[in-house]
């Protein structure tokens, strides 16, 4: 509260230069419109899911720690609400895939990527990044298991966990096939993605789509309004992560590769 | 009507009757009334305190804790948003965003700033310095995409600062924009980490200067035949020492059978010349 | 946050082969969950054996009948209690019973449960011992006596209609009992078999492998304990029984091995993208406690020494060490199961390309020292139970000469207890 009123004072004193009024002139309306939006939010108008351009991810790391940092998830290298994988297909037909602490200080060269090229046992076929992340699923497996109902979909197509109700018993880490999910050691309770529950509803954008420097990360709405996402899902081939396992994931990846599990 | 359904109450009185004089011949045993005064004050308990314990918004919305949607959306947001940087500085944000960094926000590089956005004075957001930020994303790493600019960071300039040649806010390199990459980037930045990066551009494609002028109309020449490639690459040609100003010796060139190897196919159809296989 | 903790993560990082979910260095569901099914197992095998005396008139089980029911409910009063420790937030199991839900096989678990023990096992016993309760209270002093006038719910009624009425509820209940057993283990059975994220516990096999190995386990238990405490009570071991619970120990044992080996040559001729990871995992870190304890050692071991017992004229001395060593083998072998599938199922990576390690902690809320308490906790509570409700023949009243008994004491101790 102090913080927004602190925000408006500032903005107050700002208009008094000419400069500013001109920009807030253009971007204020917008922000303030969203701003005034926040104490009417209208979960059931929104749908949310989330698009990733494989072919985009530079694998800096910067969605990984923007996470860590936006949602206080604990820094040591067995929590993450994202991640980056990297994959490395060689010339033999082997796979190797690694994510070095979840890449949050992005990744090592590998062997041959030494210049000029240096004669090293393998041959790398194609390689990529790929960041992950709670899917969201539209029939999660994690919501059917809770027992207690501490964790659930919520009008607008978020999957959340009730902190203050979940028990830890932890059969929602079993049942995510994406590995999603872990216990904070904190709290106790389930942890996992919320696409940034506390700044979507607040009309800012998931804080990992926010610090991608190469928009591999799209954040929007499904349904008939113009969003970044609908414009991808309009104009790409969508995948998305173990569709076998029926889970309806609402992240959606373009130019997926077959080795991506 | 009315006698077709006297019928049957009849039948159930009857029967009633017939009960009533049963269950007094045949009491109920002793046992199992004991046991159900112990099932009914079990029963009766369980339901009072499922009355009593339920959190108030339970099955609200759906079977969670409606208060929960709440709970999830108090957090106090760290990253404000490049639009709340845009407030107080303009002119780098207008740089930046028609700038090749125009998909990089604010605080992708200077962390998170919303304390900094309320408190303007007294929190500072990160400054990046020394070449590490910009190396995170411009580093050589084979997994990035093909075409994103990267660096060999050992040969491009080392030691000195980024800043000192590019504005991070307006990264364009001094002499990207001229010359052949101005249009062909993505090529450009293939080959400049790729092992045919010595090589200029004409070595392969030798183009009229009326190219720069009208592209359509004055093509550059591509090689089109198996033996352009072997000039360097059979194993029984002797490579010229020096192309263009680029000493060859130093590398260790891949040689082939231009007669044996890759049969009918040419070159590129197996080979993408630009950033052609290490070995 | 728990720095001995955090080491035992760093470790389990360092022994990660190939690729594993970055949140999936730590293994969630630890020694306690495997304790759980090997509980609730031997109270489904250990009911399952004394309805064969009730409901399959095996005579032969006789002695048995009672042992086994009073083991079941030793084992189930426990059976909750890792479940209890291993949660995040104990304080907050409650929950489950004031929302449960209905999708969750987990949710179910209470009701289970709770259907098992009240509905089933407690309302056996009751019937079954109530008049025995009754008679035995009159020669009872002090606590005992008032113990017993408790559990008999203060119950006078032994009138050969109330004893008939109880032989007949004790029928009944044994025949609810059946499918509720099944349903217990079965189920504890689908809580593995039903997370379609998991390929090693994915399987509708699952619920009858469990069932079955529950079987086998409660037959064994039954037959160590009843082999114990008689020679504990310097009684003479009855032989027909040890043959008939052996021969019905082998059995469950062939059709165990059965169900184990269908399910194996299933997924191995399937060979879904999983089998690489598992071939990995069977021939690796499992190899020991699947391959050698539980295959041969807890089945394979066994079932040729019960055959051999079986269709041989070996001395009954010879038999019962065979049978006895048997059985231990066989809870041996039913341990490294549940051991295989809760600790095996959560060794390799969902990413299926890469394998990660489970250290068991010595002390600590989910350490060895725990476990083994929740081990030991079952055989003190039958213990107290075998001293308030003694299942042997010996103990047993005539009805005939104690109703008379009954109808001079009554008065005195309707008067001594209100």
């Amino acid at each position: 509260m102090s913080q927004n009123y602190d925000r408006r004072k500032f903005l107050a004193e700002l208009l008094k230069f000419p400069p500013a009024t001109i920009v807030l002139g253009v971007i204020g309306p917008v922000r303030l419109l969203a701003a005034a939006g926040t104490d009417e939010y209208e979960p059931t108008e929104h749908y949310y899911a989330m698009g990733i351009r494989v072919e985009e991810c530079i694998g800096c790391g910067k969605c990984v720690k923007a996470c860590k940092l936006e949602n206080d998830v604990p820094d040591e290298p067995y929590y993450f609400r994202t991640w980056v994988e990297r994959y490395i297909v060689y010339t033999d037909g082997e796979v190797q895939v690694d994510s070095p602490e979840g890449g949050i200080h992005g990744f090592p060269p590998v062997a041959d990527e030494s210049f000029p090229p240096v004669a090293a046992g393998k041959e790398i076929l194609r390689t990529f990044f790929v960041p992950k992340l709670c899917n969201h699923c539209d029939n999660p497996p994690c919501v059917q298991v809770c027992p207690v109902g501490a964790t659930f979909k919520s009008q607008d197509g978020v999957v959340l966990v009730d902190e203050d109700y979940c028990i830890g018993c932890r059969y929602c880490i079993q049942a995510c096939p994406y590995g999603a999910r872990f216990l904070d050691p904190r709290t106790k309770t389930a942890n996992k993605c919320t696409f940034c529950y506390h700044r979507i509803t607040k009309g800012l954008l998931p804080a990992c789509v926010e610090v991608c420097p190469t928009q591999a990360r799209v954040f929007g709405e499904i349904g008939d309004r113009s969003t970044p996402l609908n414009r991808m899902m309009r104009m790409s081939h969508l995948e998305v992560l173990k569709p076998h396992m029926n889970t309806e994931p609402k992240v959606y990846y373009t130019a997926l590769d077959g080795e991506v599990r | 009507m009315i006698e077709s359904l006297a019928k049957p109450v009849k039948a159930l009185r009857a029967w009633i009757r017939g009960r009533r004089a049963g269950s007094r011949r045949r009491r109920i045993p002793t046992q199992l009334i004991q046991l159900g005064v112990i099932f009914a004050v079990v029963g009766v308990g369980m339901f009072l305190m499922r009355q009593k314990f339920v959190p108030d918004t339970f099955g609200d919305l759906g079977h969670y804790r409606a208060a929960a949607v709440a709970a999830n959306a108090e957090l106090e947001p760290r990253y404000a948003g490049w639009q709340e940087c845009a407030m107080c500085h303009p002119d780098k944000v207008e740089a930046k965003n028609s700038s090749f960094h125009r998909t990089v926000s604010c605080e992708s590089c200077h962390g998170p700033a919303n304390d900094h956005a309320s408190n303007p004075m007294q929190l500072k957001p990160e400054l990046p310095a020394g070449r590490e930020p910009c190396l995170a994303c411009h580093s050589y790493l084979a997994s990035r995409p093909t075409g994103f600019p990267q660096i060999i960071e050992e040969r491009h300039n080392p030691v000195r600062a980024c800043t000192g040649c590019h504005d991070a806010h307006d990264p364009t390199p001094p002499e990207s924009i001229q010359e052949c990459s101005a249009c062909h980037n993505t090529i450009a930045r293939s080959k400049a980490v790729s092992p045919h990066a010595p090589l200029d551009c004409e070595v392969c494609h030798e183009a009229p200067p009326e190219h720069k002028v009208q592209p359509r109309a004055h093509v550059p020449k591509k090689p089109f035949e198996r033996e352009f490639c072997g000039t360097c690459h059979d194993r029984r040609a002797r490579p010229p020492e020096e192309i263009r100003g680029v000493d060859l010796s130093v590398y260790e060139i891949p040689r082939i059978d231009l007669v044996t190897h890759g049969g009918t196919f040419v070159c590129w159809q197996c080979h993408y010349q630009h950033s052609p296989e290490a070995r | 946050m728990d720095p001995e903790h955090l080491a035992q993560l760093e470790a389990a990082l360092g022994q990660v082969t190939g690729f594993i979910y970055p949140n999936e260095v730590e293994l969630h569901w630890s020694i306690l969950i495997v304790i759980y099914p090997y509980l609730t197992g031997l109270v489904a095998g250990a009911f399952i054996l004394a309805s064969l005396e009730k409901v399959f008139k095996v005579k032969a089980l006789q002695p048995t009948y009672r042992l086994a029911l009073l083991t079941a409910l030793a084992f189930l009063i426990v059976a909750p209690m890792p479940l209890q420790a291993h949660l995040g937030h104990p304080e907050r199991a409650f929950e489950i019973f004031l929302t449960p839900n209905s999708a969750s096989a987990m949710a179910m678990f209470g009701f289970v449960y709770a259907w098992y023990l009240m509905v089933v096992l407690l309302m056996e016993i009751w019937f079954d011992y109530r008049a025995d309760l009754v008679r035995w209270r009159q020669n009872d002093k002090g606590v005992m006596k008032l113990v017993r006038w408790l559990i008999s719910l203060g119950s006078r009624d032994v009138s050969p209609a109330a004893v008939a009425f109880d032989k007949k509820a004790v029928q009944f209940i044994t025949i609810v009992g059946i499918p509720s057993a099944f349903l217990l283990h079965g189920y504890v059975g689908f809580i593995f078999g039903s997370v379609k994220a998991n390929p090693w516990w994915s399987s509708v096999l699952m619920p009858i492998v469990f069932l079955f190995s529950a079987i086998v386990s409660g037959i064994s238990m039954v037959l160590l304990i009843y082999y114990v405490t008689t020679l504990l009570r310097r009684k003479e071991l009855d032989m027909s029984c040890l043959d008939a619970l052996a021969s019905f120990l082998f059995y469950a044992l062939i059709i165990d091995l059965s169900l184990e080996a269908l399910d194996f040559i299933h997924r191995l001729y399937e060979s879904e993208e999983s089998i690489e990871i598992l071939e990995q995992l069977i021939f690796g870190k499992l190899f020991l406690s699947l391959t050698i304890v539980q295959i041969l050692l807890g089945t394979i071991v066994p079932i040729v020494f019960l055959a051999a017992a079986r269709f041989s004229e070996l001395p009954n001395e010879m038999k019962r060490m065979i049978y006895f060593v048997a059985a231990v083998l066989v809870q041996v072998g039913i341990f490294s199961t549940r051991w295989n599938v809760v600790i095996g199922g959560q060794l390799f990576s969902k990413s299926l390309r890469g394998l990660t390690a489970y250290k068991l902690e010595f002390g600590g809320q989910e350490g060895l020292l725990v476990a083994i308490g929740l081990l030991i906790l079952p055989f003190l509570i039958l213990a107290l139970l075998l001293k308030i409700l003694p299942p042997w023949e010996d103990a047993k009243t005539d009805s005939s000469e104690l109703s008379e008994a009954m109808t001079e004491a009554e008065p005195s101790e309707a008067s001594s207890l209100s």
